[in-house]
């Protein structure tokens, strides 16, 4: 798995977007060519602004796992740190995602967590 | 393109087969086949089987070979090909092979599925390769947990209630019951459903399919051969398959399934009929959350208001249109790469009268199977 | 002029307090927070450790700097909590901060003193040319074995110190005070930290620091009145305001950066805590003295001057304010946040 994880690194440790330069349309995942334009497409890293949106969520072995809106149509199925909603505010976070064993490499990603502000103005 | 029918089904039991192996409920499936329409086995021209993880599952590749072999058709050379599409590859199977019979050439050939999941040490950790192992699994999402996000969107945007999934579970125990081959033949009710654990909120254990052994095997000729092999042919006057975005990611819209949509409108065009027609469908109710999706992505219901048809008895045995009475994935067992055969199977049941307490009046069937959390989904349409 | 150009600060989220620790150890608990002046301490998640509360720590502070983080030259990341013995922390920071890869980088260990070394580093490396910017990073998930007398202390924070020209607050002047002093020591695959006990006191922490300062104020002709704030190394309350009175500060002077109370010794983010906490209020043209202590042992002493610059220097949320907003836990979920219960 080291070199699969290694592979998407940028991706992984931030919010990095596929940007279609043809037809403006962003994509996440990152992928490789425009779904849109195809072979006319011109595929770029974009980065993500940092917030987003909670569009929906399950609570999986005591996780929250959520499908989060984010800027420019995209949407990212995440980890989320803490207790939401549907249309919570959240902001990313690095965070640990797990690791290859005890002895193993360390997977480190983007997961999310609630805005306070957010909560605050709820409440 | 010629017309093809279906001349024999067969099929094991759907459940915890521990004393049978990958091997012998291949056979036994593929037995029962050959039994139906009263042929040896040495005129059939290929094998299409459907299996979603041989490797993972039992440590097995290479599976179509081996099931030629042990089927004692290695001396007749036959071609033999495995088709995976995680757990739409039973009725991905079956479209191949309806193909190859349709545009001539074969004339009689073997779809058959099978899975056999209860030798791994986690089958659900298997069937959820079916997701994106690098965007999906990799944050911690698995199967359940992709559905769960689906279904707590349709409750908050269409009031989809807990109870009107539990429903579903219920309906398919309850069809279930006279099914002989059925994984689980016994009856629950709703607040049975609604305390059973949260697997990935709001989805419960009991709206979950289980993960089966089994195996189903289908017989399909060229309506010329069938007529000569046998009196009740049913006829496939569609088979279509469709592909979706593969994460929900990607998806313009998480609570419609596209590859359902395109797969189930094409198919009808081709068969001339609308959903309306359906007298009798097998559904793909991995999650029951599935079933209430299918109603408004095959047409049953409008967008929002698959839970009315549940509500209301619409799909129960004797409701305007039945949906699985075999007991569906949930009930009858989800044996992952033999489900689409296995529907197909218990549709030809109904078509032929032959489903005894379960049999409804049907002329046309339609069987949805679908792979994943909806990237691949096939739907056949049959008739008398 | 070089100095601060930008920092930014981590906190955990989750706290405990030295009451639920007493509890289960049957201590007394208003004798431990009467003699360590700490009443909680912060506690990283689950899913925490020293590197990605270094990445949070650095996100804001070069949000607040707003440059491009290809410019980054040089970091540094000064920890004794490193998620690995061999691997570094700093190429994770790097990567999740987007910064290129041609940049001078390593993992700094020297107790709770690493990240000031880092400090000195990149001064030194901007001084000379070599870089435009360097970030020296503290951050610490401090371990303590359950039942000793650090657990009270042990917390979790990260700090990220941004060094360039035309600084918020420029380094005036920086001297480092050493010897080979074993106060505190971790073996090689040993989990958890040993100590001398009273040892660590008057031969360590006292020495170094007390040394550092005098030498820092006679090489550059300052006396204690000159500085606004002086900020210490906090493995307790205790220790800084004593080093405080023996070097003629007054307890005014030390309480704006005295985090220890309410999130414990944060290691190698220790002090600097305390020091960007005074940043969050300071005026310009004032003064503040900083001493980290790292036991082994060292101690680096700076003068920090701060500039108008800062008037226009995003300075929220403060670090008060991420300090005292936490979440209490219970002393099963403080295990199974630390990985020793999984």
């Amino acid at each position: 798995m080291v070199p699969r994880f290694w592979r998407k690194i940028k991706y992984r440790y931030d919010v990095v977007a596929s940007y279609c330069e043809n037809c403006g349309n962003y994509y996440y995942p990152q992928r490789e060519i425009c779904p849109k334009c195809r072979r006319k497409g011109k595929i770029k890293d974009a980065k993500i602004c940092d917030e987003g949106r909670v569009l929906s969520y399950t609570i999986l072995d005591g996780k929250c796992i959520a499908l989060v809106e984010l800027e420019n149509g995209t949407k990212m199925l995440t980890e989320v740190c803490g207790k939401v909603e549907i249309g919570s505010k959240v902001r990313k976070a690095f965070r640990r995602y797990g690791e290859e064993s005890e002895d193993g490499i360390i997977y480190y990603g983007t997961k999310f967590v609630p805005i306070e502000s957010d909560k605050k103005q709820k409440a | 393109m010629r017309k093809v029918a279906i001349v024999g089904v067969g099929s094991t039991e759907f459940g915890e087969l521990w004393d049978k192996s990958f091997r012998s409920i291949f056979l036994s499936a593929g037995l029962s086949a050959l039994e139906d329409v009263g042929i040896g086995g040495k005129e059939i021209e290929a094998i299409y089987v459907g299996n979603m993880s041989g490797g993972k599952f039992i440590d097995q590749e290479h599976i179509a070979a081996l099931i030629a072999d042990h089927s004692g058709l290695a001396e007749f050379g036959i071609p033999a090909v495995r088709v995976e599409n995680a757990d739409a590859s039973g009725g991905s199977a079956f479209r191949q092979a309806y193909m190859a019979v349709a545009s001539g050439i074969h004339d009689i050939v073997i779809a058959a599925g099978i899975e056999k999941v209860t030798d791994a040490n986690d089958p659900m950790e298997v069937l959820s390769t079916a997701i994106d192992q690098e965007w999906e699994r990799f944050i911690g999402a698995d199967l359940p947990a992709i559905y769960a996000i689906i279904a707590r969107l349709h409750m908050h945007r269409f009031g989809t209630k807990e109870e009107d999934m539990a429903m579903v579970a219920v309906k398919n125990h309850r069809n279930a019951v006279h099914n002989p081959r059925a994984q689980f033949r016994k009856e629950i009710s709703v607040e049975d459903v609604m305390g059973s654990p949260y697997v990935a909120e709001p989805l419960k254990v009991l709206d979950c399919a289980p993960l089966s052994d089994g195996a189903s095997a289908v017989i399909l000729a060229s309506e010329e051969v069938a007529k000569k092999l046998c009196d009740d042919p049913v006829y496939i006057d569609a088979c279509t398959q469709a592909s979706d975005y593969f994460s929900i990611q990607n998806r313009r819209d998480i609570l419609t399934f596209d590859a359902v949509v395109r797969a189930s409108r094409k198919a009808y065009k081709i068969a001339g009929i609308e959903p309306k027609d359906v007298d009798v469908a097998e559904i793909h109710d991995s999650f029951t959350i599935t079933e209430i999706l299918a109603y408004e992505d095959l047409g049953f219901a409008k967008k929002g208001e698959g839970a009315n048809l549940i509500r209301e008895g619409e799909t129960e045995i004797g409701g305007k249109i039945p949906v699985n009475t075999s007991g569906g994935l949930k009930a009858c067992g989800h044996a992952v790469g033999a489900t689409g055969i296995r529907q197909i199977v218990d549709l030809v049941l109904q078509l032929r009268c032959e489903a005894g307490k379960r049999q409804v009046n049907a002329e046309k069937a339609l069987a949805l199977n679908i792979g994943g959390s909806g990237a691949t989904a096939v739907v056949t349409i049959l008739s008398r | 002029m070089i100095g601060i150009v930008s920092y930014g600060t981590y906190i955990p989220r989750f706290r405990i307090r030295v009451d639920e620790i007493a509890r289960i150890w049957n201590e007394d608990a208003n004798a431990i927070k009467q003699s360590l002046g700490i009443f909680e301490k912060s506690v990283p998640d689950v899913d925490e450790d020293t590197a990605t509360m270094a990445v949070e720590a650095s996100r804001e502070a070069l949000a607040r700097a707003k440059i491009d983080p290809k410019k980054i030259g040089a970091i540094f990341v000064g920890s004794e909590s490193h998620p690995y013995a061999v691997k570094p922390t700093a190429t994770i920071v790097g990567e999740a901060l987007g910064v290129g890869n041609y940049y001078f980088c390593a993992d700094l260990e020297f107790a709770c003193k690493a990240a000031t070394a880092g400090i000195q580093i990149c001064h030194a490396m901007v001084k000379s040319g070599m870089i435009d910017y360097g970030l020296a990073i503290g951050s610490d998930v401090a371990q303590a074995k359950p039942g000793d007398a650090l657990e009270y202390a042990a917390g979790a924070g990260a700090v990220a110190i941004l060094i360039g020209k035309d600084p918020i607050a420029v380094i005036e002047a920086t001297v480092s005070y050493t010897s080979d002093t074993p106060d505190f020591w971790r073996r090689d695959l040993q989990p958890y930290p040993s100590h001398g006990g009273r040892f660590t006191g008057s031969p360590a922490y006292f020495r170094h620091i007390v040394n550092a300062v005098r030498k820092l104020m006679e090489d550059h002709g300052y006396t204690a009145k000159d500085f606004d704030y002086a900020v210490f190394h906090q493995p307790n309350a205790k220790f800084p305001q004593r080093v405080a009175s023996m070097l003629g500060f007054s307890e005014e002077k030390i309480a704006e950066g005295l985090l220890v109370r309410v999130i414990g010794n944060t290691y190698s983010a220790s002090s600097l805590m305390g020091l960007c906490s005074i940043l969050d209020k300071a005026k310009p043209g004032q003064r503040i003295l900083l001493a980290s202590f790292g036991s082994g042992a060292g101690s680096d002493a700076f003068a920090i001057y701060v500039t108008e610059k800062i008037l226009d220097f995003p300075r929220n949320a403060q670090v008060w304010e991420k300090a005292k907003n936490g979440v209490y836990i219970d002393y099963g979920l403080y295990l199974k946040n630390r990985r020793m219960i999984r």
